[in-house]
């Protein structure tokens, strides 16, 4: 047993520290939350230039062909400055959906530009009605003319303004479960009747649309996997993507306790740093708790998922369950102790505060997910 | 990362297995809830322990030529994930081999390292840990029980307090100050005291649960060899540190098993309970707090995997080494709590009752788990601990 990271991963750690402070600064951040693209091209090539938009991916589509405990350390390193941009969407909702699900001709054309940088994709899930299990898939896809027939809005689609093509879970039928009867659909996004809309969000960092399908046709090729079988596969996406978030999730979590460590340091207040104060001392050990607690549980899920362990899906469910908890303390803790410039717009805190809230009810809230242990562990 | 055994480990997890299924005594009832010993189990749990020596499952990570068998931390975890499992009973000499006997094999002499520890780990010799006194608890080195030389010995005069297994134990870890006028870490020296010795006074300390597990202990002129000191004179908070980070890492691992067979045993509890006509474990508000519970339990023993796998490396332990005793209280008390919320009315009746839930054991330790953001450290310095000594911040 070794649950460590390895040499290589320790590289990569840095290299992708490294890069990111100097490219991915709190003026390239809030840059980009002022405007719809929420990323340069120019910062995306070099993205792809690393090899991270293909990380997971086989060397066969352009990608480096590593696994999810190397991803845990790149996406703890891009939570760490709060990265904006479509990676996400692109790299694990999308693109991770293609590789899970398409055919080989869908994964060789997308998987390809995707590790390359020239397409971005993302995955239309969750509805109005803003449930994350297979009930709330109403979209309908209807067959017709030898292809399909898409009607409904999907809410909460991350990046789909940026997207070239959308993985759309739609009901291709009604089975005697509701998981029964669920396909999805590579869709380009130019397909007439999909109309995307940016909506004003509280993380800026995190750019959500609605989509709407009206009569929206697309071939018949365009279904990825078995008519009505998907939500397994989507399930499956989930919860690998579900991982790689907390792993961002931990990583914006051990800033805001490095930066409010560093505050404490440093404030004065009745002649001491405030640091010296029990009252803060024992916040910031809290904070580190909850910290450390999140990363255990994040890189026992990272593992069991690369290793399609039979509890993967547990262990998927307690990290996000234990991490959304601990990085809103977390990053609520930093603003408090921070005081009133922790308040500020000036401050980077509020962006890892709004990060750590949108990431909360990104596929599935602490409640959804401790109901899914209980469940998983036969309560 | 891989959390795969070797098939060696797995081999010697198999081994643990079998020899558990035919050697935990028929006697034993695993009550359900984090077993505290209490009097009446004593003998069983001494001969228990006998037993567990004898088979060589006990002391994994000590040293052969002290009665260790020289295995990793990761043999350790696999130990104490199948007692956990089996719903083993503890083990009595717990302060001894959690804390005594890795203290002595980093400190002492070859002869105390070859007196002490073998007979730590076949419990003919209980220890006792003399730390706490009546007004050093957190502030530990503010101590006042005064070792004074004399000829070949020293003789102590003093009290402490709260010191658990006192009334049953053969020696006791005793810090005493042997030079006053020292500033107050520097004159303190770490004595391994015979308990028979005379002078020495053992009063029971009743506790909030009725029974007297802890004990004052009074020492008047209490007669000590020169060879009973530990690790030299004066470096006494030194070797008392040594003791404390064993502690933290051997007891831990025992710790997360029980409480992985107190949450156990609250979800068998909560099958069985209803409130409204509906079982407990099928009511949405029980199964959050039943999910956060467990999620915190495996979440402990994936912080001690972290642990080990730095000490495996050879590397010091980091941050995740020192929460473990915070968050372990943190979720047991909350367990604790979530059983009196379970048995409802229940609650309230003690043993002795018919009415009383499984005999009672749930009030018990329930009162019983107030003690544990007290002793071995209270919560409050322990997060001071990790504030000065992990996060770096600026000492009063």
């Amino acid at each position: 047993m070794d649950f460590g990271f390895s040499p290589e991963q320790e590289l990569l750690r840095s290299t992708a520290r490294k890069f990111l402070e100097n490219e991915c600064t709190s003026a390239f951040v809030r840059a980009r939350m002022e405007e719809p693209a929420g990323v340069t091209d120019e910062f995306w090539s070099k993205l792809a230039e690393q090899g991270w938009l293909g990380l997971v991916y086989g060397e066969e589509y352009g990608g480096s062909g590593l696994g999810f405990v190397d991803l845990t350390v790149l996406m703890e390193e891009m939570g760490r400055v709060v990265m904006p941009g479509p990676f996400f969407s692109t790299a694990l909702l999308g693109g991770l959906a293609i590789r899970e699900a398409g055919s080989a001709a869908q994964k060789k054309e997308w998987l390809t530009r995707i590790s390359s940088g020239q397409a971005k994709t993302t995955l239309a899930w969750t509805e109005p009605s803003a449930r994350w299990d297979a009930a709330g898939v109403t979209c309908t896809a209807r067959e017709a003319k030898g292809g399909f027939v898409l009607n409904g809005t999907k809410l909460f689609v991350l990046d789909a303004h940026l997207a070239d093509a959308l993985v759309v879970v739609a009901r291709t039928g009604e089975g005697r479960t509701p998981e029964e009867g669920t396909s999805l659909f590579l869709v380009p996004k130019s397909t007439t009747g999909v109309n995307v809309k940016l909506l004003p969000t509280m993380d800026q960092t995190r750019k959500l649309c609605e989509v709407t399908f009206k009569d929206a046709s697309v071939p018949a090729d365009a279904l990825m996997g078995a008519k009505g079988q998907a939500w397994p596969t989507l399930t499956r996406v989930v919860e690998r993507a579900t991982v790689a978030l907390c792993a961002e999730m931990c990583g914006g979590a051990q800033r805001v306790l490095d930066m409010t460590t560093e505050y404490a340091k440093i404030r004065i207040a009745f002649g001491k740093p405030i640091g010296t104060y029990q009252g803060v001392k024992h916040r910031a050990a809290d904070m580190l708790v909850d910290v450390e607690n999140a990363k255990s549980l994040t890189y026992y899920a990272a593992w069991a998922v690369d290793e399609n362990a039979p509890e993967a899906a547990l262990a998927a469910s307690m990290a996000k369950a234990y991490v959304t908890d601990a990085y809103r303390k977390v990053a609520g803790a930093g603003i408090q102790l921070h005081g009133g410039i922790g308040f500020t717009w000036e401050h980077d805190l509020h962006l890892y505060f709004k990060r750590a809230k949108s990431s909360e009810f990104t596929f599935g809230d602490a409640t959804y997910h401790r109901e899914r242990v209980a469940q998983l562990i036969q309560l | 990362m891989d959390l795969s055994l070797t098939p060696d480990q797995e081999a010697f997890r198999a081994t643990v297995r079998t020899w558990l299924k035919t050697n935990i005594p028929r006697e034993w009832k695993p009550m359900g809830s984090a077993e505290i010993p209490r009097a009446e189990q004593y003998e069983l749990l001494r001969r228990w322990q006998r037993t567990l020596f004898e088979a060589g499952f006990i002391g994994l990570t000590w040293p052969k030529e002290y009665g260790g068998r020289g295995l990793t931390f990761l043999e350790e975890m696999v130990l104490q994930q199948e007692m956990a499992l089996a719903k083993a009973p503890p083990i009595l000499n717990v302060l001894g081999v959690g804390m005594t006997g890795p203290t002595v094999i980093n400190w002492g002499t070859e002869e105390q390292k070859k007196r002490y520890p073998p007979k730590i780990l076949s419990c003919e010799e209980i220890w006792c840990q003399g730390y706490s006194e009546p007004n050093a608890g957190s502030d530990l080195a503010s101590l006042q029980t005064r070792a004074v030389k004399d000829g070949e010995h020293w003789v102590i005069n003093g009290q402490k307090v709260w010191t658990s297994f006192a009334h049953v134990a053969d020696y006791m870890m005793l810090l005493a100050r042997t030079e006053p006028t020292a500033p107050k870490h520097k004159g303190i020296t770490y004595f391994l005291l015979d308990m028979k010795l005379p002078g020495v006074t053992v009063r029971p300390l009743r506790q909030i649960t009725g029974e007297a597990e802890f004990n004052e202990v009074f020492f008047d002129n209490v007669r000590v060899h020169e060879s009973q000191v530990l690790g030299g004179v004066n470096n006494g908070w030194a070797v008392g540190l040594t003791t404390l980070m064993y502690e933290r890492l051997t007891l831990g691992f025992g710790l997360q098993m029980r409480l992985r067979i107190a949450l156990d045993g609250l979800i068998d509890l909560a099958r069985r309970m209803e409130k409204s006509g509906r079982v407990l474990t099928k009511e949405p508000v029980m199964r959050q707090k039943l999910a956060q519970i467990w999620i915190e339990t495996e979440c402990l023993k994936y912080t001690g995997a972290r642990a080990i796998t730095k000490l495996l490396r050879g590397e010091m332990p980091g941050p995740e080494a020192s929460t473990g005793k915070m968050a372990w209280v943190d979720t047991h008390q909350r367990l604790q709590e979530l059983a009196m919320e379970i048995e409802g009315p229940y609650s309230q009746l003690w043993k002795g009752s018919e009415w009383a839930v499984e005999g009672g054991v749930w009030p018990q330790s329930f009162l019983r788990s107030r003690a544990n953001s007290i002793e071995g450290g209270t919560t409050e310095i322990q997060k001071n601990i990790i504030a000065e000594r992990l996060l770096g911040l600026p000492k009063d």
